[in-house]
């Protein structure tokens, strides 16, 4: 519950980014949502791919292999999920400031 | 000096021995001696730690470290209830002493495991493997590796392996997620297995479990409708599909995390399960495999765990809902409590006789203990991001 109104509390801010910044330009969510994107990063998405990113029944996470592969095509496969796998859609939780966050970090490699 | 010189010697010296315990008394055993039926262990899935727990007391008795990545963990005891087995997701096979409180031994068996089994005879521990997909099976006294089984499904192609319990004679049973098939790995004959592969049983078996009382396995499907059935007492007749048109035509929602399957409750015919990609708990008829009911819950079902009377059931619910537990009454198949433990319950576990209940938060990094007639908490103790909880009663539990 404390999550989901959270996340509209972050879908209305970006909204209201959205409102005054061009579109196409993303905004970077604030320091204390990336300490949350982060968790969970590491706790929920972990539960497929490791805790550690270093795959689980879904594929591993790590740099290594993201970095080779488009960023729209990470973007869309968090936000739209992969039909036929178990891989859900996250952009009914996630605003696309956070996705597009979590794949540059994940690009560039997540502790 | 000969060796009848000797022996009179050996003579001289028990006689002596014997005089002296005369004397004096044997002195008191240094250690007060301690069972451990109510005991229990806490996984710490961040910090690769578990606490040894005491139920009747309600208290942590020990912390026990170096366990490795215990992201994704469980437990499986010895028959003696002395030790634990945990099974982490690096590979590593722990073998906790609870009575010493630290690690026996430890063995790093594979690069990404899921979990694993005791044999019927206590002699071998199994363990599952996604990389490289495949069991192994482990001698439970030394952890020396007796057999490797690579979960190939087709030349060249190895599958991730989940959903592996132990069956009654000595055997294992595990489902092949990637290869769609089941296999049965039977170590009767001693260490090395006779294999019976079931293809094409669905697709994307992603968790499996032995009905209580070790007759049936049945794999949860994820990537369509319907479970895989292999009935142990006649698998000549292969494996079927039960439930098949269940949710034919309707949208499932997103799963955020994949249904356990552990832990199912049967009240007579009916048993109780997770739906995948819906808001419910299943009731299904055993006696023909039919659903009976659907139960409308909070979220997405994870674990649906009998409390061992079967009067109750309990479920936690995947991100976002996993803050919340609802209690079902078996009578009336409906929701009668629902509590708040708090951010990120991750799994309940019941004592024995099921008079309390443990629920792991993990985000709180608190362990609650729930009085199961009244609702009440009774306590809460520390835990570091605790998630599988894991009594040691499990030891006696066919397919656990």
């Amino acid at each position: 519950m404390r999550f989901r109104r959270m996340t509209a509390v972050v879908a209305g801010m970006s909204g209201l980014a959205l409102g005054i910044v061009a579109e196409g330009v993303t905004a970077t969510p604030d320091a204390a949502r990336q300490q949350q994107l982060l968790h969970l990063l590491k706790q929920d998405c972990g539960s497929c791919h490791g805790m550690t990113l270093k795959g689980g029944l879904g594929p591993d996470l790590l740099a290594s292999r993201l970095a080779a592969l488009p960023r729209e095509f990470l973007v869309a496969t968090i936000a739209k999920g992969r039909p036929g796998t178990p891989m859900p859609p996250w952009e009914t939780l996630l605003s696309a400031d956070d996705i597009g966050w979590l794949v540059d970090e994940l690009q560039r490699g997540v502790e | 000096m000969n060796s009848s010189a000797a022996f009179r010697v050996v003579q001289l010296l028990f006689a002596l021995l014997l005089a002296a315990c005369a004397a004096t008394p044997p002195p008191a055993p240094a250690y007060v001696p301690e069972a451990t039926g109510d005991l229990g262990v806490v996984i710490e899935r961040g910090t690769g730690s578990v606490l040894i727990i005491n139920t009747s007391h309600r208290t942590v008795i020990g912390r026990v470290e170096g366990l490795g990545d215990l992201s994704h963990a469980s437990v499986v005891y010895s028959r003696d209830e002395r030790f634990g087995y945990v099974f982490g997701r690096d590979g590593g096979l722990t073998k906790v002493d609870l009575l010493l409180r630290k690690i026996d031994r430890r063995v790093l068996q594979g690069g990404n495991s899921i979990g694993g089994a005791i044999s019927q005879d206590g002699k071998l521990i199994a363990v599952s493997n996604y990389e490289p997909g495949g069991i192994k099976v482990f001698n439970a006294d030394t952890l020396a590796l007796l057999a490797d089984i690579p979960a190939e499904y087709a030349p060249g192609k190895v599958s991730k392996t989940v959903g592996l319990v132990d069956a009654p004679g000595r055997k294992f049973v595990f489902s092949l997620y990637d290869g769609n098939q089941i296999w049965l790995a039977d170590f009767s004959a001693g260490d090395t297995p006779v294999i019976t592969r079931f293809a094409s049983v669905g697709a994307q078996p992603y968790d499996a479990l032995l009905v209580p009382g070790g007759r049936y396995y049945i794999a949860g499907l994820f990537g369509e409708d319907g479970m895989a059935l292999l009935d142990l007492w006649n698998p000549a007749a292969g494996v079927k599909r039960i439930l098949p048109d269940y949710g034919m035509g309707e949208e499932k929602l997103p799963v955020y995390k994949m249904p356990h399957l552990e832990g199912w409750a049967v009240a007579g015919n009916h048993a109780f399960f997770p739906a995948v990609g819906r808001n419910e708990v299943l009731v299904m008829d055993m006696s023909n495999w039919k659903l009976v009911e659907k139960i409308p819950v909070h979220g997405q079902p994870v674990f649906v765990m009998a409390r061992p009377d079967n009067r109750q059931i309990w479920v936690n619910f995947a991100f976002p809902h996993n803050d919340t537990v609802q209690v079902i009454d078996v009578v009336s198949r409906k929701v009668v409590r629902e509590l708040k433990p708090g951010p990120a319950v991750l799994h309940m576990e019941f004592t024995p006789r099921g008079e309390q209940v443990w629920v792991s938060v993990r985000d709180d990094n608190r362990v609650d203990i729930y009085d199961t007639a009244t609702f009440t908490r009774l306590q809460q103790l520390p835990a570091q991001s605790p998630s599988g909880i894991f009594f040691t009663n499990r030891a006696h539990e066919i397919g656990l």
